[in-house]
């Protein structure tokens, strides 16, 4: 009996022994698990990066660890939604600690998470080695401080970008505004008023066909800003923001100008449409109108073009290349715009960033610089051509894109990178929103924001120019 | 009894408290307010009841309005006469004809919010929705519901929604009546109406109060319509409820989100004080 007992003991300790044995080699073999995220969704928004991310970069970057030894599974989590609510999951993410590995982030974010302690510097992240990588060299300066803030880089930008105006050319020669075979192929307003006076021809030419459409109103969120009203503002000869006084334009002739543009598109004339921009979904109507052929002009970025309307995408407009134009935004008058331009556009940009919380820093690093590497962009140029963040990837095989980029980059600008910044933009928003529905005029809007303004930087940093 | 009260505790007392605490502040989630909010006074409360932009779009007493419109609308008038003329017509119903009715209005109430909002997009768009293409077809045209009435558009959604509820608690009513008073009223040849203002009303008034402040309630902090019209367009069907939400969790400002829903807590408390009272009104009439 007593025989007995021994010997089942010795059994559960040999048993004992074999499965903790396994434990620990199941725990030694355990993969290292990345995850990424960022608002693309395959046949979707942003089709092209989960194309490229689980496509094309996972699957090297796997193959590549595993030729260090090392076992690692990455898993990208499509989003679906707008903008705004990333951010606002990002923000209830990191302030607990948790959230993918790596964060597909727009520029303009980082200063008010950074001041929030929920984003950190990439060195103090992965450890100062990241300085070590190659890419460095080829990334400038100005495409650094996309994801920067106060002389720190927090993560590498996709590129940038910048804002035209689409049009559609077969809606422009049924107007017999282009003459393709009178040579008359391509179309440039030089002023506010040649633009309106196209946007008439194709009012009174094509009836039920929305001439103009320009992003105004709070639920497109920040595309009402830049695509919006800085492309109108700029026109005027300012900027949101004073960088040399650094203080914020409250009241302005130039603020007033841009109003006035609005109410005389979508209040006046009715060249555009108001109810688009101010009911839910306000930005994929735009874009499902614009593909349907219901709207002639769009101001938008060049990801639009790239991503919005390119093949596979929700939005394509077939022969995309025929269809659409592009044009610059002009200024109110020639010389009139920012910097005495006759033509303006700002630029953005988004990247991926890394999670402070992520238990993996290093893998994390190598995925994101891996991604980064000359023959990663490039494969990512061949699936969506554009202004990439590396010199040594040009833009290939995207004429169009490249004219954008050559034409527009020279003029470009960029938000006011500051924590408050958000807010403002909002602001500017619903501004834009109180004009085109008719609530307000432009004189009241605009002291409506001046007072918003004060709330949210103090009227010290708010300029009034009479 | 000790593990209940903890319970309350840790789940609605310190909530409670540390919103009120919060509404003080001025935290946020993003900016220098996460890192170091501090106690701003009154600022939050006075800025919500700034009374010279108080009915502006956007801001608190428009929401308030919006809210009362919509709880007055979709409860008072809506879900509270349907609910108890529903229970009353189909009281008396053959079982299995009632049984059906009963069991779809409160699938109605049963199904996700999301699917329902979903569904009720689709109905009410002006270009493609089933309401239109029946509006139309009967020759009175289209109507751009989102846009030029997005109140009523929800108030209707929530009258859908939420008659089951009241339907139910009045059919409960209306089992308590005893069948003999029911056959008296018959024998004696009181008509409908007169049964219902001398029978039916006399016995069942305790539970149609009841049952008005519990909908109202519930319609008040209701959020689903927020999935349909986002609050829009122009703020102009935009509820507390979706006005906390979009202070707290959009522009994460969590100290002006606190004051808002310190607010919508007080009246809640009102409304659940009249609640009480009511029961206790009921328990002694019985």
């Amino acid at each position: 009996m007593r025989a007995h007992r021994a010997r089942s003991f010795g059994k559960v300790l040999v048993l004992a022994a074999v499965a903790m044995g396994l434990v620990g080699i199941s725990a030694w073999a355990q993969p290292i698990k990345l995850t990424v995220t960022s608002r693309a969704v395959r046949g979707g928004v942003n089709t092209q990066l989960v194309q490229w991310l689980e496509d094309v970069v996972f699957p090297a970057f796997v193959a590549a660890m595993r030729a260090q030894g090392k076992d690692v599974q990455v898993e990208f989590i499509q989003f679906g939604g707008t903008d705004e609510a990333l951010k606002q999951q990002y923000a209830l993410d990191l302030s607990v600690g948790r959230g993918a590995d790596i964060l597909g982030f727009d520029g303009f974010w980082i200063p008010e998470f950074v001041e929030a302690g929920l984003v950190k510097p990439l060195e103090r992240v992965a450890g100062p080695a990241v300085w070590d990588w190659e890419g460095w060299e080829f990334i400038p300066l100005g495409m650094r401080e996309i994801l920067g803030y106060r002389g720190e880089v927090y993560g590498i930008a996709h590129g940038t970008d910048v804002r035209v105006i689409f049009y559609r050319r077969d809606l422009f020669e049924q107007a017999g505004i282009l003459q393709p075979k009178v040579g008359i192929h391509e179309w440039q307003p030089r002023s506010w008023e040649e633009l309106l006076d196209t946007a008439r021809l194709i009012k009174e030419r094509l009836p039920g066909v929305i001439p103009l459409q320009i992003n105004a109103g709070t639920d497109m969120g920040e595309a009402t800003t830049m695509q919006g009203w800085f492309m109108v503002l700029l026109g005027t000869g300012i900027h949101m923001y004073d960088f040399d006084a650094e203080k914020w334009y409250g009241q302005h002739p130039g603020i007033l100008e841009a109003l006035r543009f609005y109410k005389t598109v979508y209040i006046d004339e009715k060249l555009g449409d108001a109810r688009m921009q101010l009911l839910p979904g306000a930005r994929a109507r735009t874009f499902e109108g614009f593909r349907d052929g219901k709207i002639a002009m769009l101001v938008e970025g060049d990801w639009f073009w790239r991503s919005v309307i390119a093949p596979g995408s929700e939005w394509a407009v077939p022969n995309r290349e025929e269809v659409v134009g592009w044009a610059k935004m002009p200024a109110n008058q020639p010389g009139a715009g920012y910097r005495g331009q006759d033509f303006v556009t700002i630029s953005g940009g988004t990247g991926f960033i890394l999670n402070p919380n992520t238990p993996h820093p290093e893998e994390a690093w190598a995925l994101v610089s891996f991604a980064f590497s000359k023959e990663m962009q490039l494969e990512f140029q061949r699936i969506q051509p554009r202004i990439r963040c590396r010199v040594d990837v040009p833009v290939l095989g995207d004429p169009a894109m490249t004219a954008m980029a050559e034409a527009l980059l020279p003029l470009t600008t960029v938000r006011p990178m500051f924590p408050g910044y958000p807010k403002i933009s909002y602001e500017a928003q619903l501004m834009t929103e109180r004009v085109v529905a008719g609530l307000m005029t432009p004189e009241e809007a605009m002291v409506a924001y001046k007072e918003a303004l004060q709330a949210i930087v103090g009227a010290g940093n708010v300029l009034i120019v009479p | 009894m000790a593990p209940a009260l903890i319970f309350i505790g840790v789940f609605l007392l310190f909530p409670f408290v540390w919103v009120f605490i919060i509404s003080f502040t001025n935290r946020t989630l993003t900016g220098l307010g996460a890192v170091s909010p501090s106690f701003v006074g009154l600022q939050n409360y006075l800025r919500l009841f700034d009374l010279q932009r108080w009915m502006r779009p956007g801001e608190f007493g428009n929401a308030l309005w919006n809210t009362l419109l919509f709880v007055v609308g979709s409860a008072v008038l809506g879900q509270v006469p349907l609910g108890l003329g529903m229970a009353l017509v189909f009281h008396r119903c053959r079982r299995a004809l009632r049984e059906a009715v009963f069991t779809l209005a409160i699938v109605a109430w049963i199904l996700p919010g999301v699917t329902v909002a979903f569904t009720w997009i689709a109905f009410l768009d002006r270009d493609f929705g089933t309401l239109n293409a029946i509006l139309t077809s009967l020759g009175l045209g289209a109507v751009d519901w989102y846009f030029d009435y997005p109140l009523l558009a929800i108030i209707l959604f929530n009258i859908w929604r939420g008659t089951a509820f009241s339907m139910l608690l009045f059919s409960a009513a209306l089992g308590t009546i005893p069948p003999s008073y029911w056959e008296t009223s018959e024998v004696v040849g009181a008509t409908g109406w007169q049964r219902f203002r001398d029978v039916i009303f006399p016995l069942i008034r305790p539970h149609v109060l009841t049952a008005l402040i519990l909908v109202t309630l519930w319609t008040f902090n209701v959020f689903t319509p927020y999935l349909i019209t986002g609050g829009g367009p122009l703020f102009r069907s935009e509820t507390v409820s979706m006005y906390t939400y979009r202070v707290a969790f959009r522009f994460l400002e969590f100290g002006r989100g606190a004051t808002a829903a310190v607010i919508i807590m007080v009246i809640n408390l009102i409304l659940a004080v009249g609640y009480l009272v009511s029961l206790k009104r009921q328990a002694v009439y019985q």
